[in-house]
């Protein structure tokens, strides 16, 4: 099976974010970097259908020239190659762009099965997956927990709200987005590391800038919502203070 | 004029409908509001909806919509927003939104705007705000090009009781949809609660949560004294669940439950932001914790800094008073 798997490299969670003068953008010329989790649980679950059914695992990222490190990172714990679409303008996108970037890198491959993480750590869109399926006309299913391969198929576990799930069939090909804690993360060994110097990372064009559909007209740090009360005292006194409030105040018991 | 797509289960319609009428509302300034419900048997959920200060609610029902699947609910609303000419489709950021949604918005080459937590204004047009790099940074976001624009909400950015109801109900209107079945991709099961018994927090008036500040698994039951003389239900932050101290359905944040309840009790909980993102929207919250400089104190309407050991059972025995 020809299995791909989309991987954002995204600014790393310790991270503080600072803006830009015009106040549109992150400055992040100082932050470190890293795999975006939720892709890192689609990484590992597209190795475990290769080792299970066979075919080749392919690693594929939209950005600049930066996020080569978490394609090195994907084919030192197991893919086997990489396609980077690469271009600066791609860091800042939404996911429209960034979906029609990978496609215009990914439709002739003509991958059986497409995986993603629901969503990047740090945009958060929740769309790049699901569009690109749009994009090359396959079908989609998101949030998923389980995949069972069968012939010309998938079955899928769904996960719903409040403990519910869903199993749900599509054909192949297809694109899945996947939901963290599916599997457990395996880490890249020395050896996988090696191996990852000499697999193909090819590198391929970004189509012709798409209009942005949205755009951030002002990014800054949130205010403080709230005004809390501070409650002190011995536990008794606080207690005392706390139940009158949420009693009367508040209204809430 | 605003299209609401609201969302109903077994003849039910979910709370994070209301609040995406709230948010309709807040949007609106004048214009014309649409509430749009679909499934194979509408009706009962069509009058409650049209019990919303809202000018119509179209009632879709087609036997292609009994069980919900992507291809079949983008088909439904494509036809209704070609119908409606809406401007704005909204729709609450639930699991099933964001399973069709982006589907949509590709077929219609339509701006998504998702999560979003407010509604404002920039240069007279709506711009909404989206919190983005784990809740660090909040965006204001303004569509481009022409519409429909398509924006969903984050669940609890609105209060469902803010949705304003109409002195009279609205009318309601049988819209018919083309879906093509033999289009439909998916094929869906009959949805199942997992092996443990599920419990639906954000259906909770009042949750009392805990953190890593409750130490282990045998203080639960201190947290589900508190929980019971509140009649409230007992939630907890990711490192309990995965540590297995409390099942997984009991888990408040990102990747769990997103709630809004009327109290939330944070007992020893840090306030780290996946969590802040599943609960902040609570209309009173109560943090007690060691550490005054925990996160959790930016959110918490009232804030004790202290042994939650000592200040739970005094709140218990208070409340027993």
């Amino acid at each position: 099976m020809k299995i791909a798997v989309c991987i954002k490299q995204v600014p790393s969670k310790e991270w503080q974010p600072r803006i830009n003068d015009a106040g549109t953008w992150i400055r992040d010329q100082d932050a470190g970097f890293e795999m975006n989790e939720p892709d890192a649980y689609a990484l590992e679950e597209a190795l475990r259908l290769k080792e299970r059914v066979g075919g080749e695992a392919v690693a594929c990222s939209a950005g600049p020239a930066r996020v080569s490190q978490v394609l090195r990172e994907a084919l030192a714990r197991g893919a086997d190659r990489a396609i980077h679409v690469e271009d600066d303008r791609l860091a800042a996108a939404d996911a429209f762009v960034v979906a029609d970037a990978l496609a215009a890198a990914m439709r002739d491959e003509k991958f059986d099965l497409i995986l993603t993480g629901l969503q990047s750590d740090d945009q958060g869109f929740a769309q790049t997956g699901v569009i690109l399926a749009q994009r090359l006309g396959m079908p989609h299913a998101t949030i998923i927990m389980e995949v069972q391969v069968g012939d010309g198929s998938l079955k899928v576990k769904r996960e719903l709200e409040g403990g519910w799930f869903q199993w749900i069939s599509l054909p192949l090909p297809a694109v899945l987005t996947i939901q963290s804690g599916i599997n457990t993360l395996r880490y890249a060994t020395l050896k996988g590391i090696m191996a990852a110097k000499k697999k193909e990372i090819r590198k391929a064009p970004a189509p012709s800038a798409a209009a942005a559909r949205q755009q951030i007209v002002k990014l800054y740090v949130p205010q403080k919502q709230k005004h809390t009360e501070m409650l002190t005292g011995g536990a008794a006194e606080v207690a005392r203070e706390l139940v009158k409030k949420l009693r009367d105040d508040a209204r809430v018991l | 004029m605003i299209l609401v797509i609201a969302e109903q289960h077994d003849d039910k319609v979910n709370r994070a409908s209301w609040e995406t009428i709230a948010a309709a509302q807040q949007l609106a300034a004048g214009q014309p509001i649409k509430v749009a419900v679909l499934g194979s048997s509408v009706d009962a959920v069509a009058s409650e909806l049209a019990t919303a200060q809202v000018a119509e609610v179209l009632a879709v029902q087609n036997a292609a919509l009994a069980m919900y699947a992507a291809d079949a609910f983008v088909q439904a609303v494509r036809g209704l927003i070609d119908q409606t000419r809406a401007e704005y489709v909204l729709l609450p950021h639930t699991y099933q939104t964001r399973d069709f949604a982006p589907q949509l918005a590709a077929s219609l080459e339509r701006p998504l705007i998702a999560d979003c937590v407010g509604v404002k204004t920039a240069d007279g047009k709506p711009a909404f705000v989206r919190l983005m790099f784990q809740g660090k940074l909040a965006a204001d976001v303004v569509a481009a090009g022409d519409p429909p624009y398509l924006v969903t909400f984050q669940i609890g950015a609105f209060r469902a009781d803010q949705a304003a109801r109409g002195a009279s109900p609205a009318p309601v209107t049988r819209a018919q949809v083309a879906i093509d079945p033999a289009a439909v991709r998916q094929r869906p099961e009959e949805p199942f609660q997992g092996a443990k018994q599920a419990v639906d927090l954000t259906q909770a008036e009042r949750i009392v949560a805990v953190g890593r500040g409750i130490k282990g698994k045998e203080h639960i039951a201190l947290a589900e004294k508190l929980a019971q003389a509140l009649n409230a239900e007992i939630a907890a932050s990711r490192p309990i669940c995965d540590a297995g101290w409390l099942p997984m359905e009991r888990q408040v944040g990102s990747s769990g439950q997103t709630v809004a309840p009327k109290l939330y009790m944070a007992l020893g909980i840090s306030g780290a932001i996946q969590h802040l993102v599943g609960m902040k929207g609570s209309r009173t919250i109560v943090a007690i914790n060691k550490d005054a400089e925990a996160p959790i104190f930016e959110v918490a309407d009232f804030g004790v800094v202290g042994d939650l050991f000592e200040i739970v059972p005094a709140i218990v025995k208070e409340l027993g008073q």
